[in-house]
């Protein structure tokens, strides 16, 4: 066994051999994950629904704070925004608004809720992508070097480090090093107001207040990825093959890279899929320190109103994302490791 | 040990030299343009709308004043009403009819000339479009009708005698651009450009980033002395006031003590320390009740009687909660309208008002009755019934957590037992409406007309049958009041209506359905090594943010030889930081790399 990928390819070969009707397996497999994922989509929407809900306070009372109001337009508002109505009829409302994919209006922001969420995911997404991105660079990175020479200083402050810093809370770690970075990076926002419009300036004022809310979120959650990385490792570090491999005279180096790490890489490349929500998720605390104009921050205020829409909009959102990214993992698993598919 | 760390090492050079690489020509561009001088300002709430039929956030509305005109404006001074698109008005015999002479010098940013047809024109939208009435509808309940007979003239007729007339806080729009929508929430009225009147016009939006104005020179009033006027946001008021350091904005409000202190030392930054409009009561529960009278809610009996909520008064020491909770960044409080409106505001002789004395509150509370038990708490008469109140207020909040420590001890010492109830904010306000509070912690901005304010402790204010459609601030019902109200809402006679304004503040001070603990500050900050020192409003008090007007944007003056923009020193630092450890990174993988040859088998 030298290469993880011939190992992939043969199967795939034995079952397009058998022919049309036994490769349907894959395609069963395919409709059964996404029937699966559907399925918890309508879940997550109902519970949504009824979560939210049981939130204490009165929007329409939240809109009108502070500012003249009378009982007539009190009556009105409640009215427009279908308040007054019984539960079970606005749930009919909202699920009927969904199937014609309109998600409701904002009752803070008197827009519709699919447009303010566009309008946030990007930023969201870039965050959360870069920092994904460099999380599970760092996160291998280390966790490889920290497996293969396991309790050595390099590991325990590798580690140790890490661990220090996904322990600790993200908006804090975000202010220590707002301060820390004061007058160096920018204070907070995606850009500044006076850049000129041009695609490169803007790209790389973007970069820039790019800097500390990423390096923020990554420092957050690269601990993770080291972790499973370095067990993972660690497991394969006496298996039999790696001793064949030496003995065959390789270097230590390459016995790493191309015997060990593959094997040990399809734990951690499930955890990368499943953790993307959760770094979604965890964006919220970054996004307000740095003011990210991202989904973050407008789920935090969609809670004060409560501003239903918004956060059953939101909620859908995030779960939708994780659901997904579970989809892709089963497949990506399937595709990585021949054991799954043969099962 | 093996050591092969080469190939990490170039990986991390790589990154490094991009991130120099972006450092460096960003900040370039940044540098050049300033030729302009830009205002900065740092807004730490969104902006809901541009839209000025739907902006309600204050942030919205505070961008709506720079870019619109009002039929009257408020003077810098006093908060007067002063001329604004009108430039002179008069009233019928019976208040009824009010006639306005519109201004001929007037331009929208299109270049068509604003008439008595669009002011006409927006009042009607108001009035006849639910959409179009979510900000400011309630300014023209009592209208009847709005007619422009020419275009220098403005005729409003009043179902009743409306007292803030005067004091219409709705933006103009331009009638040749509104008329051709098909809905007044039309997306394309929150994208800019957007004709406006005002002297700046809005051109760039980017939601949660910035707003951007441009100075309108053909401004009636005259050109603005700045070029550019930017709001930029930010989320928390920490990272307005790291802006503010560094030069990324020139101009912050809303500053918590702590923070306007720590600005104290910095030369290139002056404080404003200004009156402001905001207070906060310990409201209560005066026993809730709809307004048919039926009581709602579970509001402790002992509250209803006057003489122990004025027990509660004397008990309670709100000068201290101004030094210790405020840091002496407040005024101590009396009545509902806080003294930034002097014209309106009543404040309580020596012998009116309520003097902190424990032995007095005490007796007073043992006169009527009701007597301490064996704990030490007091009973009600009759039903025997302990004083044990429910303290509600905003979990998280300062003052209200702080606060609540000092009132649970004071009442204490007069034998009343209060138990904290802080909870999220929502909760409050739920509790708060259905009337479920003993003492409860709130507080309100208050607007120059003092109607709005008053009309929440009206009888009319409390909720219908259903708990819904309610006002009420305090759930305070008082027949003396509720005449004096009407009273004062008919009065024409500006010196009359102040009269009956300040008595009904008195009225509420004796009943004491709340105290009034402090008029908070307003605390402000500038850069003034670019500008000069900024118009407030009110004089010399007032505020430079958030005013009832535009003065302190619209009459902003670079400093002389400041005005500086372009990348803040402080980014050049950081370049010069990221080059340095770029520089030391690659010297690191060039090291490791040597010893990684010397190391191969």
């Amino acid at each position: 066994m030298s290469d993880v990928l011939t190992g992939i390819e043969q199967p795939a070969d034995e079952e397009a051999a058998r022919g049309a009707p036994r490769g349907s397996g894959a395609v069963r497999f395919l409709l059964g994950k996404l029937g699966s994922a559907l399925l918890s989509l309508a879940l997550v929407v109902v519970l949504g629904f009824l979560l939210f809900r049981m939130i204490p306070g009165d929007p329409v009372v939240t809109m009108t704070r502070g500012r003249p109001v009378s009982p007539e337009q009190l009556a009105e508002l409640r009215e427009r925004l279908g308040v007054d109505k019984p539960m079970w009829q606005q749930f009919v409302d909202y699920i009927g608004g969904l199937l014609r994919g309109d998600l409701g209006t904002s009752y803070l922001f008197q827009r519709p809720v699919a447009d303010l969420l566009t309008e946030r995911l990007g930023p969201t997404l870039l965050l959360v992508g870069t920092a994904t991105l460099l999380a599970i660079v760092l996160g291998l990175w280390f966790g490889i070097r920290s497996a293969w020479r396991r309790n050595s200083r390099f590991d325990k402050v590798s580690t140790g480090t890490a661990l220090t810093l996904w322990s600790m809370p993200q908006f804090w770690l975000g202010l220590l090093l707002l301060i820390a970075f004061a007058g160096v990076f920018p204070s907070g926002g995606m850009r500044y107001s006076d850049t000129p419009p041009d695609v490169f300036s803007q790209t790389l004022d973007v970069a820039y207040h790019l800097v500390l809310p990423c390096l923020t979120l990554t420092a957050a959650v690269y601990a993770q990825y080291l972790l499973v990385m370095r067990s993972s490792l660690l497991e394969e570090m006496n298996a039999e093959y790696l001793t064949t491999a030496r003995a065959k005279g390789l270097r230590d180096d390459l016995v790493r890279r191309r015997h060990a790490v593959p094997n040990a890489l399809l734990p951690t490349v499930t955890l990368v899929f499943l953790q993307f929500g959760m770094v979604l998720n965890g964006a919220v605390a970054v996004e307000t320190v740095y003011s990210w104009p991202g989904l973050g921050l407008l789920t935090y205020e969609a809670l004060s109103g409560p501003d239903l829409p918004v956060l059953q909009g939101a909620f859908l959102v995030l779960a939708a994302a994780v659901i997904l990214m579970n989809v892709l993992a089963d497949l990506l698993y399937r595709v990585l490791d021949p054991r799954v598919r043969a099962t | 040990m093996r050591r092969r760390r080469g190939r990490g090492a170039k990986g991390a050079l790589a990154a490094l030299s991009l991130v120099t690489g972006l450092v460096v020509v960003s900040a370039a561009p940044a540098a050049q343009a300033q030729e302009e001088v830009t205002l900065k300002v740092a807004l730490t709430q969104e902006i809901d709308h541009l839209n000025p039929f739907l902006a309600i956030f204050q942030s919205s509305t505070g961008v709506g004043r720079v870019a619109y005109d009002y039929l009257t404006r408020y003077s810098a001074k006093d908060q007067e009403p002063v001329p604004g698109l009108a430039t002179d008005w008069k009233t019928s015999k019976d208040g009824l009819t009010w006639t306005f002479t519109i201004r001929d010098n007037a331009k929208w940013s299109d270049g068509k000339p604003l008439t008595a047809e669009d002011i006409a024109y927006t009042y009607n939208l108001i009035r006849h479009n639910e959409t179009a009435a979510t900000a400011n509808g309630s300014f023209v309940e009592s209208f009847d009708k709005v007619t422009a007979p020419d275009k220098n003239t403005l005729v409003i007729k009043t179902r009743t005698p409306q007292a803030t007339i005067l004091a219409l806080d709705i933006p103009i729009v331009p009638k040749h651009v509104w008329s051709k929508l098909s809905k007044v929430d039309d997306p394309k009225m929150d994208e800019p450009p957007l004709v406006s009147s005002g002297p700046f016009t809005i051109t760039d939006y980017q939601p949660r980033q910035y707003v951007r104005l441009k100075a309108n020179k053909n401004y009636w009033g005259g050109a603005p002395k700045i070029d550019r006027l930017d709001f930029v946001h930010y989320d928390n008021e920490d990272a307005a006031v790291s802006a503010l350091e560094s030069g990324e904005v020139d101009l912050v409000n809303r500053l918590a003590p702590a923070q306007y202190d720590a600005l104290q030392d910095n030369d290139d930054v002056t404080l404003n320390k200004a009156q402001g409009r905001r207070f906060n009561e310990l409201l209560m529960n005066p026993g809730a009740a709809t307004k048919d009278g039926e009581a709602i809610g579970d509001g402790h009996p002992a509250l209803r009687a006057v003489r122990v909520r004025q027990a509660i008064a004397k008990a309670i020491n709100p000068q201290v909660l101004v030094d210790r909770v405020m840091s002496g960044y407040a005024e101590l409080g009396s009545s509902v309208i806080p003294p930034v409106f002097e014209d309106y505001h009543w404040k309580p002789s020596a012998q009116q008002r309520w003097k902190f004395d424990k032995r007095k509150a005490n007796q007073e509370l043992d006169a009527a009755g009701y007597q301490r038990g064996a704990d030490g708490v007091r009973r009600m008469p009759g039903n025997g019934r302990p004083l044990e109140f429910r303290l509600l207020g905003h979990k998280g909040r300062t003052f209200d957590e702080q606060s609540a420590r000092y009132i649970v001890e004071w009442l204490g010492e007069v034998g009343i037992k209060v138990t904290q109830e802080m909870v999220e904010e929502n909760q409050v306000d739920e509790k708060g409406t259905a009337g479920e509070y003993d003492l409860a912690f709130s507080g309100w901005g208050v607007n120059p007309d003092p109607d709005y304010i008053l009309g929440l402790h009206r009888c009319a204010a409390r909720p219908n049958a259903q708990g819904q459609g309610g006002t009420t601030d305090s759930f305070f019902c008082d027949q003396q009041y509720d005449r004096l109200y009407a009273r004062q809402l008919a009065e024409k006679d500006e010196s009359k209506r102040q009269e009956i304004v300040k008595k009904m503040q008195q009225r509420l001070y004796e009943q004491a359905p709340m105290v009034v603990l402090d008029y908070d500050n307003a605390l402000e900050a500038y850069r003034s090594d670019k500008f000069e020192a900024f118009t407030v409003q009110p004089q010399p008090t007032g505020v430079i943010m958030e005013q009832n007007g535009n003065w302190g944007y619209y009459q902003a003056q670079p400093a002389a030889g400041g005005g500086e923009g372009g990348l803040p020193a402080g980014g050049w630092v950081a370049i010069g930081a990221v080059v340095v450890v770029a520089a030391a990174g690659g010297g690191l993988a060039l090291r490791k790399r040597g010893k990684s040859v010397e190391d191969r088998e």
